[in-house]
């Protein structure tokens, strides 16, 4: 059991997600420190992935541009242990399977565990496949995320009572990236998982405005928001910490209130 | 050879979404169903005879075999086929199958351009909407099968991220499939993604190893000593290999495309190059950095430019059961051309990474050798682009 639940324990929480290395790990650094101070209570941070096939273009062109400016997974952990020394809510590392796998499962896990991360979020690791980092993260003390999807149905109970940390609730079909309208019935997705676990459920994917977020968070106990944060590194680049400050301020209230 | 949960010694396996999870785990079950249904088979054996061509004939190639002076060649003529490639088999079949399912929409990725036109024909005959992928670099190398498949009522999506080939056609058909899943089926063109695709994709091929294994009997009466066939996801080499397994004196030899050499960064061979590695739904051997991140490859083929190889060739060079080779750019361009004066055959340029291996073995080996190449497709689509390698600049 991680820090994890620490997120939770001040009522809804609001998890921001920001690509490391976006455009560069200086940026992504100021960009946590005013998120934090704006009031997010748990960290995602992506370490980007070439072909990241669960995301929209948003999150894609972020992937791209950090890649580009030459962040790699070492260069992320020792970013992660220097940030540790001022930020102390929980921060987990979002990624996809290969660069996990490919850095060697145990290495990268136990790195997680040294320099203070505190969970996984790997989109292409479902139920059937968790025993591939599973065993590490279980002798590190690493939370690996699941998920669970508009299309789960039969499977929420079965995802749900193995769940640790927090679960990630797929608000909508599809890839990553703002939507005008979520259709889903969140609150039947909800009951089920309720019924099964005690571990907080946030939800995540399409949600952008300060509207969106305070729906969301009458729902489950928490909301996040990955390519609208995103955006905004997009647009300002190294200027963006002050906006990503207030975008999170903003929803972070709407999400409490 | 398959395990229940579609590994193939450490390979396969359903490394993808959430999302997609009851939509794999619909068609297995499926699949399981149709593929022992009496009326599913005697369907898909209709369509394969009297729409697609088959069987194939397995050609003598004579006069190459005269020239080469060593082993005899036969050539498995796939693309003899409806639509000019072996993709047919397993688009007819997936296509059924997805019918069955209640399926009206089929997406497919495609990199020539050979599996996006042989779904776009599926569509148009079982009356199903169709959107292919298709990478904008390979839109450009390939552009009569865009008109063709578009001709055949599809939609062509132009992909433009990444290095707009191969893989990132798969990507964004996997991403176009989590969002509309209901009505869609992914019909995807090798023996790769998650289980149970290499699985299914497998078993409509190994249509093409049953009927050479009949034909080379009949014409022959014994068994092969080598077949080979071109290795991209690799389809056409795992249903020319597939009923060849058991019958450990056959040798497999699979054909990757090096581009312009194993030791460039532009090369696309897989079990040469790669390492294992997890992506697009399976574990297998992916071309990457020592990071993880999917290395920008290279071919001339475009049906052969792809990062990744199918789990169950994995398996097979794992154990040793197949060998895997890497041809050049300029020895596949040699042997399309080395085919098309000395049979009158214009191989597709992936199958011509098969040929060319065939021409630097078979001189070493005995007369009274015989060995299978499958054709997996025909080349009218690359000449013009074979022109412009040779520095003849005509365009269609």
């Amino acid at each position: 059991m991680s820090n994890i639940k620490n997120a939770f324990k001040n009522g809804k929480a609001f998890i921001p997600f920001i690509t490391c290395g976006d455009p560069d790990l200086e940026t992504t650094a100021e960009c946590v420190r005013e998120a934090v101070k704006n009031g997010a209570d748990l960290i995602e941070l992506g370490i980007p992935f070439s072909d990241p096939t669960a995301e929209g273009p948003v999150i894609q062109g972020a992937n791209i541009r950090a890649l580009k400016g030459g962040v790699n997974t070492n260069k992320i952990f020792e970013f992660v242990r220097e940030l540790r020394k001022d930020i102390s809510i929980p921060m987990v590392f979002m990624t996809y399977a290969n660069v996990v796998f490919s850095y060697g499962a145990e290495k990268f896990i136990s790195t997680c565990q040294e320099i203070g991360i505190d969970g996984l979020v790997i989109p292409d690791i479902p139920f059937e496949e968790k025993e591939e980092f599973q065993p590490y993260c279980k002798k590190y003390g690493i939370d690996l995320i699941s998920f669970i999807a508009p299309t789960s149905e039969n499977r929420i109970a079965m995802i749900a009572k193995e769940a640790e940390g927090f679960i990630y609730i797929v608000s909508s079909l599809g890839v990553t990236g703002a939507r005008s309208e979520i259709t889903t019935d969140l609150d039947k997705i909800v009951k089920v998982v309720r019924e099964n676990t005690d571990v907080p459920c946030a939800i995540g994917f399409g949600i952008s405005t300060p509207e969106q977020a305070h729906k969301m968070a009458d729902i489950a106990d928490g909301v996040i928001i990955g390519s609208a944060v995103v955006k905004i590194l997009g647009q300002y680049g190294k200027d963006s910490p002050a906006h990503i400050g207030e975008y999170v301020g903003k929803i972070k209230q709407a999400v409490v209130g | 050879m398959t395990n229940p949960k579609g590994r193939f010694g450490v390979h396969g396996g359903q490394y993808i979404p959430e999302t997609l999870m009851n939509a794999v785990n619909e068609l297995e079950e499926a699949y399981n169903f149709y593929k022992n249904d009496e009326g599913f088979n005697r369907e898909l054996n209709e369509l394969f005879n009297e729409y697609a061509n088959r069987p194939s004939r397995l050609y003598y190639a004579e006069k190459m075999t005269k020239d080469l002076g060593g082993a005899k060649i036969y050539l498995k003529r796939e693309d003899l086929n409806h639509t000019g490639a072996h993709k047919i088999n397993n688009v007819l079949g997936q296509a059924l199958l997805a019918k069955k399912m209640g399926k009206t929409r089929l997406i497919a990725e495609t990199g020539a351009g050979q599996h996006g036109v042989a779904t776009a024909t599926a569509a148009a005959l079982m009356g199903m909407e169709c959107v292919v992928f298709m990478g904008e670099e390979d839109t450009k190398r390939q552009a009569l099968n865009v008109y063709r498949m578009k001709l055949l009522g599809s939609d062509v999506i132009p992909v433009k991220t990444g290095t707009a080939t191969l893989k990132d056609a798969v990507s964004e058909a996997m991403r176009e499939w989590t969002s509309r899943i209901s009505d869609t089926h992914y019909c995807l063109g090798s023996v790769m993604g998650p289980h149970p695709f290499p699985t299914i994709v497998r078993d409509f091929q190994s249509v093409i190893s049953k009927e050479i294994k009949s034909q080379i009997l009949e014409k022959e009466g014994r068994l092969p000593d080598v077949v080979m066939a071109c290795v991209g996801g690799g389809s056409n080499a795992i249903g020319t290999f597939y009923h060849f397994i058991e019958d450990k004196d056959v040798r497999l030899i699979g054909c990757e495309a090096a581009g312009r050499g194993i030791d460039t960064f532009e090369t696309a061979a897989t079990i040469s190059t790669g390492k294992l590695g997890i992506f697009h739904g399976m574990k297998s051997y992916f071309c990457q950095d020592e990071f993880g991140q999917i290395a920008p490859v290279y071919s001339i083929s475009a049906g052969l430019d792809y990062p990744g190889v199918g789990p169950e060739h994995a398996y097979l060079y794992d154990i040793g059961r197949a060998e895997y080779v890497a041809i050049t750019d300029d020895e596949a361009v040699n042997a399309f051309e080395y085919l098309s004066r000395t049979e009158g055959i214009i191989p597709a340029i992936e199958s011509a990474h098969a040929v060319a291996h065939a021409v630097k073995i078979a001189p070493e080996m005995d007369k009274d050798k015989i060995i299978v190449v499958t054709i997996s497709g025909r080349g009218d689509k690359d000449c013009a682009a074979i022109a412009r390698y040779r520095g003849v600049e005509i365009y269609e």
